[in-house]
């Protein structure tokens, strides 16, 4: 059902949501940009509209907000251990579509990935109400388009920002609510239909691509650095570290942490072993999980296009081309 | 010919080898202007000069090739240069057109800083305007550089005062994904101030130059940037006794102590300069009153921000050219 919102009605509506729910949005912290005079665009709690950053895409993804980037799964001491409390309030995110895509790619590895669901991630996810941005533009890196991420349906509310009001389109949950601080008006969400950039992904790969000279290139070009992957909304793999309190060794806790198959030590193995050690070969890796073997298992491509990993990479690496060229050189093959 | 030398030499004007020909000094503080100055410069280089500009280690202009009757003129013409570069930032000029007003304090220089750096901590053109709208006109000679990081490229530890920007990294460990770019770079290009520990990093604050390498390598933003300050170096200098490096007086101070720092030595050097000699670096007026004398005239009235240290003594290196035993 649609409505429409001014944004002090908007504000109040948050407001009141606030009661039952943090609310997380792209948000401009000022001066934590990494270099110096310059704005970090990410995710962080917010409180009214004005907060809220339509205009730009967050250098970080979503995802943080259901996996923690370092995350205590329990705590022991000589004979016994426990989980910490769980007190997660229930949340709202404001994301694009594509970012709905890539939690849903979060899911199927933490949920629908063998038997057995995480119950970390579970105990967050079940939680999470997507509050849909629409994104009729886009940014000059996104592809979506192509990746089929550009449309959603699964939200609970969608908004479009105008320039003194807010469009709603919501889910029955949230009709009251929207009821109460504004009126009922027709809304269609819109999409975005054309990206800048488009891809064209490897329907076979051949086994000669595993050799090919277009991963050396990466060897030099890239850096290792990992902003790729920690900035990837879809990008699930972590690492586990046993701390042993330094005041007391006999007691500590178990954390998982993000890891990164860009960054060395990702492959480490006991007796001093690693793999990939070349970094065109890490870049191979990871394309092929994105764009290709996770289709394989899971019948969606794993990367939405969102284009942050163009973004952040300080040596200009831009995926989307690394997706053109596998698919052409696999064509070839 | 009447040229009174002491006159022209304030005024930005050298004597130079050539009888009856000069060469005009043009201050850039913090070596960024806008290009439209340029036409008057090439101007006057053309017409007056010989065609030609000198981009001085200070990064400033020198103009070639001047007649020294054509001074008066010339000063009428860099109205607007004044104008712009000075008097905009807060210089008291009291006459445009009178040409510089003074020229022993020499053009305050600054590395391109965060204008364009990715290193940088700051805007070192913007401190550097400060700094000039402090300290110009003055005919005492002293030389300040500003570098916006401890790399120093514009090499204030050859100057007087050279002013780094320091910043403080502030360290969120639930961010931290332990990939240790910044323990390792900080090894390699920095002081070795973090360490591994229990799959977190640790900093030690006093080894931690507050260069910012840190924020820069995380991937995760675990590393943001605190509050922004400054070391200051003193007393490094070139020259024909004893050139040596500058040390550390100051570290994270902040932006007013900064500039109190600076002004209160120019109360230092007018109190203690020899008189008797046609000009003395205040480099040498240290050496002759020691440090502890200029510590604390440098620091009269300052009230140092929480964060800030001060150097308890100092032990400048450098040497003397005619103890050079080793020249055989």
């Amino acid at each position: 059902m649609g409505f429409a919102l001014t944004t002090e009605q908007f504000d109040a509506f948050l407001a009141g949501l606030a009661r039952d729910y943090d609310i997380y949005a792209p948000k401009r912290l000022a001066g934590k940009g990494a270099f110096s005079g310059t704005d970090l665009i990410a995710y962080a709690p917010v409180q009214s509209l004005a907060e809220i950053v339509f205009d730009r895409k967050t250098f970080y993804s979503p995802k943080e907000i259901l996996l923690p980037i370092s995350q205590t799964l329990f705590y022991f001491t000589e004979e016994a251990y426990r989980e910490p409390q769980q007190q997660q309030r229930p949340v709202i995110i404001f994301l694009r579509p594509c970012d709905v895509h890539a939690v849903k790619r979060l899911d199927q590895i933490y949920l629908h990935n063998g038997d057995q669901a995480d119950p970390y991630y579970r105990e967050r996810r079940e939680k999470v109400k997507f509050f849909v941005m629409e994104c009729t533009e886009g940014f000059d890196s996104c592809f979506c388009v192509s990746m089929g991420t550009n449309r959603t349906g699964e939200y609970a509310v969608f908004l479009r920002l105008e320039a003194d009001r807010v469009l709603c389109d919501a889910r029955p949950e949230f009709t009251p609510a929207l009821a109460a601080y504004g009126r009922e008006a027709p809304f269609t969400p819109a999409f975005i239909e054309q990206n800048k950039i488009s891809v064209k992904t490897p329907e076979k790969i051949a086994p000669a691509v595993y050799g090919h000279p277009l991963w050396s290139e990466y060897d030099s070009r890239c850096i290792a650095c990992g902003r790729c992957n920690v900035c990837c909304p879809t990008c699930t793999c972590f690492t586990m570290q046993d701390i042993f309190y330094e005041d007391n060794p006999r007691c500590g806790e178990r954390r998982r942490v993000w890891a990164g198959c860009m960054i060395d030590g990702f492959t480490d193995l006991a007796g001093g072993h690693s793999f990939r050690n070349k970094y065109g070969e890490r870049m191979r890796f990871k394309a092929l999980h994105k764009v290709y073997d996770f289709k394989k298992r899971f019948g969606d491509h794993m990367c939405v296009g969102c284009g942050r990993c163009d973004d952040v990479c300080p040596e200009y690496i831009s995926f989307s081309r690394i997706i053109n060229r596998l698919a052409e050189v696999s064509d070839d093959e | 010919m009447d040229v009174n030398t002491k006159k022209i030499i304030k005024n930005a004007w050298r004597v130079t080898k050539e009888r009856g020909v000069t060469c005009l000094r043009i201050r850039v503080p913090g070596g960024h202007l806008e290009v439209k100055y340029l036409d008057l410069l090439k101007e006057i280089a053309e017409k007056y000069g010989n065609g030609t500009v000198h981009l001085t280690t200070r990064q400033g202009f020198e103009i070639p090739g001047i007649q020294m009757n054509k001074i008066d003129e010339i000063n009428q013409m860099l109205a607007p240069v004044i104008q712009g570069l000075e008097m905009e930032l807060g210089v008291p000029v009291t006459d445009e057109t009178a040409g510089y007003p003074a020229a022993g304090t020499r053009n305050v220089a600054a590395c391109i800083g965060n204008r364009v750096c990715p290193f940088a901590n700051f805007d070192t053109t913007k401190l550097a305007g400060k700094v000039e709208a402090l300290i110009y006109p003055n005919d005492f000679h002293v030389k300040i550089a500003i570098s916006g990081c401890p790399n120093d490229c514009i090499k204030g530890h050859l100057h007087d005062i050279g002013v780094m920007g320091m910043v403080e990294p502030v360290y969120n460990q639930q961010r931290c994904i332990g990939c240790q770019a910044c323990v390792k770079n900080c090894r390699q290009v920095s002081t070795g101030a973090l360490s591994f520990v229990n799959y977190k990093v640790r900093r030690d604050p006093l080894r931690c130059t507050g260069c910012g390498e840190c924020v820069l390598k995380c991937p995760a933003a675990a590393w943001t940037r605190g509050k922004q300050s400054y070391r200051l170096v003193i007393m490094g200098r070139t020259g024909k006794k004893n050139p040596r490096l500058a040390r550390p007086f100051l570290e994270w101070a902040d932006e007013t102590v900064v500039l109190q720092v600076i002004k209160n030595m120019y109360a230092y050097i007018d109190r203690h300069i020899d008189r008797s000699l046609p000009k003395e670096h205040v480099g040498y007026i240290v050496d002759r009153t020691g440090y502890p004398v200029f510590r604390e005239e440098a620091l009269a009235g300052v009230t140092l921000n929480p964060e800030a240290r001060v150097a308890a003594w100092m032990d400048w290196s450098g040497y003397r050219y005619e103890r050079t035993s080793n020249m055989v």
